[in-house]
């Protein structure tokens, strides 16, 4: 690990302060930081802890709920308000990572995680995301963990997290503050994809730090949940992943829907060609698959990671029927 | 930086690389706590922050300071073991030990986390009550792997401290 200097931030101005120095990284947990620093992957000069700044979940005056961004990964899915009216949002947590991880992971840690391309964490690899302009070792090489939609010649690699799948289907918002101030942005457009320019991951410009994440009111007639498919029962990653919410009325018509794809892409993949093609249609598999097949026709497999199409296109079906099954 | 360990305040001069687990193990010389993978996957060097299981290999040692930590050399009471101890040795919960430590701080706070009502990722009813069930179990521990094959004693040591099954949340409080 080569050297560094270490700051604890008491609050929002303090952290903006110490992260506008050359150099400087915020610091969450370190679960995803101190292992790419060990690795000599990543080598910020000084590291500002913000694990004190914006640390509670509070009630939004619209009546949703605004999450600060030092909140651990394990007291957020605990939260009795979340698990009653975003469970989507406390099962994705809960299915990532471990317990011990989860006491250690914050919010805002969890949105600017890394991607676990093996050629990323092996410095005798090519690729572009660790250093622009030297290849990308994963696209020819073993891919079955990566992107089968909107992916480039550039980079194939896929955002790792459970939570941001469920916060981008619920529409949710990350607030910023900067040195120019703060901003809000959508968490469906917060990820980029990788484009010509992968190392460029986010929306969020230098120095900026995340303060937290606001959720809408949960919708009345909204059911929810997230299921993941992954290589074993627990503590690994998704091979894909998929939180869903959907209203259905009475007669069986489809009024409201949201889907977002995990282990896809180089960003949570909002599902929105499913959703019109659902949107107004009778609840049923053949609508599902249809949807999801008109999500799915853009996917491009690499040499190991077809199945994720087939995998992808199952999880829709299924977790629909489910849910429109509990709703009936 | 100041530390409580095992209840003992400890004052050591600390290099910023450090993690939590190299200060434990090289520079306080409590080295029941291990490293097994040193990056998060396997749970061996899991210990106790105020209550609350970590992965001391994925934590700078500053991150922790003025915290109260606690290893597995601080769980008995003098010569008598942790009951959780003791059934680990009735099971035959290891063979080579090396997970040991880890597992045995997990599944204290994993109790702890349970009579607070924490859910798990195999929780029927996320609104409702969780119980110590076999799948619960598993589940609630899955951040701690046994290379040796263990897992029965592991899971029968854990689940007699612990209850099982009907056992009420706050029966099952350490
Ligand atoms: C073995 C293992 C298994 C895992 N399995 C899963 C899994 O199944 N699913 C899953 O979703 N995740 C998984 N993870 C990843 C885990 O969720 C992340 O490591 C964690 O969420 C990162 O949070 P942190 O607070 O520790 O971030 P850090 O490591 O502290 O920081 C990560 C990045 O975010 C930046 N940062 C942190 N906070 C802020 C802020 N407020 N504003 C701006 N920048 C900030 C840091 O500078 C850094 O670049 C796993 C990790 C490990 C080690
Ligand atoms: S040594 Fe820390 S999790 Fe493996
Ligand atoms: S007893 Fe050997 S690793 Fe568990």
């Amino acid at each position: 690990m080569t050297p560094f200097t270490y700051a604890r931030a008491t609050d929002t101005a303090v952290a903006l302060r110490e992260g506008a120095e050359a150099g400087a990284y915020y610091l969450g947990g370190g679960t995803n930081l101190v292992d790419l620093m060990r690795e000599g992957i990543e080598q910020p000069a000084r590291l500002v802890d913000v694990t004190d700044v914006s640390t509670s979940i509070s009630d939004t005056a619209e009546g949703g709920l605004l999450i600060g961004a030092g909140v651990r990964n394990a007291a957020l899915a605990a939260d009795m308000r979340v698990r009653t009216h975003y469970p989507m949002l406390s099962r994705a947590l809960l299915s990532g990572a471990s317990p011990q991880i989860r006491n250690m992971a914050t919010v805002g840690g969890n949105i600017l995680q890394r991607t676990r391309c093996t050629y990323f964490y092996d410095a005798a690899a090519a690729c572009n995301k660790r250093v622009p302009g030297s290849g990308c070792d994963a696209r020819e090489g073993f891919n079955r963990i990566h992107a089968i939609l909107g992916a480039s010649p550039a980079c194939v690699a896929t955002h790792p997290s459970d939570m941001c799948v469920a916060l981008s289907a619920l529409d949710a918002t990350v607030h910023v503050a900067g040195p120019a101030g703060e901003r809000r942005v959508a968490m469906a457009d917060f990820h980029r994809l990788p484009g010509d320019t992968p190392d460029r991951e986010t929306e969020l410009a230098e120095g900026e730090l995340i303060t937290g994440v606001e959720l809408p009111p949960a919708g009345p007639g909204m059911r929810s949940t997230y299921r993941k498919a992954r290589d074993r029962a627990s503590y690994a990653f998704a091979l894909v992943s998929l939180a869903a919410r959907i209203d259905v009325a009475e007669d069986g018509t489809i009024r409201d829907v949201a889907l977002a794809l995990g282990g896809v892409a180089h960003r949570p993949w909002r599902a929105t060609l499913a959703e019109a093609h659902l949107r107004g249609q009778h609840a049923g598999e053949n609508a599902f698959r249809a949807a999801a097949q008109a999500e799915l026709a853009a996917a491009v497999p690499l040499r190991d990671n077809g199945f994720k199409i087939a995998l992808a296109e199952r999880l829709i079906v299924a977790v629909l029927t489910d849910l429109a099954g509990e709703q009936a | 930086m100041r530390f409580t360990v095992n209840g003992r305040s400890i004052d050591e001069e600390v290099d910023l690389r450090i993690s939590l687990l190299d200060l434990l193990r090289d520079q306080v010389g409590l080295t029941g706590t291990k490293k097994g993978c040193n990056q998060g996957a396997c749970g061996a060097c899991t210990v106790l922050v105020d209550g609350e299981r970590i992965n001391a290999c994925l934590a700078l040692a500053v991150q922790y300071q003025d915290r109260s930590i606690v290893t597995v050399e601080g769980l008995a009471d003098g010569d008598t073991l942790h009951p959780l101890q003791k059934a680990f040795i009735a099971h035959d919960g290891f063979q080579c030990g090396y997970c040991t430590p880890g597992q045995i701080c997990s599944a204290i706070a994993m109790a702890d986390e349970l009579s607070r009502g924490m859910p798990s990722a195999v929780t029927p009813d996320l609104t409702g009550i969780a119980i110590l069930s076999h799948d619960e179990l598993r589940e609630r521990m899955s951040g701690n792997l046994c290379r040796c094959g263990a897992h029965n004693g592991i899971v029968a040591a854990i689940a007699e401290t612990f209850g099982t099954g009907a056992a009420a949340p706050e029966e099952v409080a350490a």
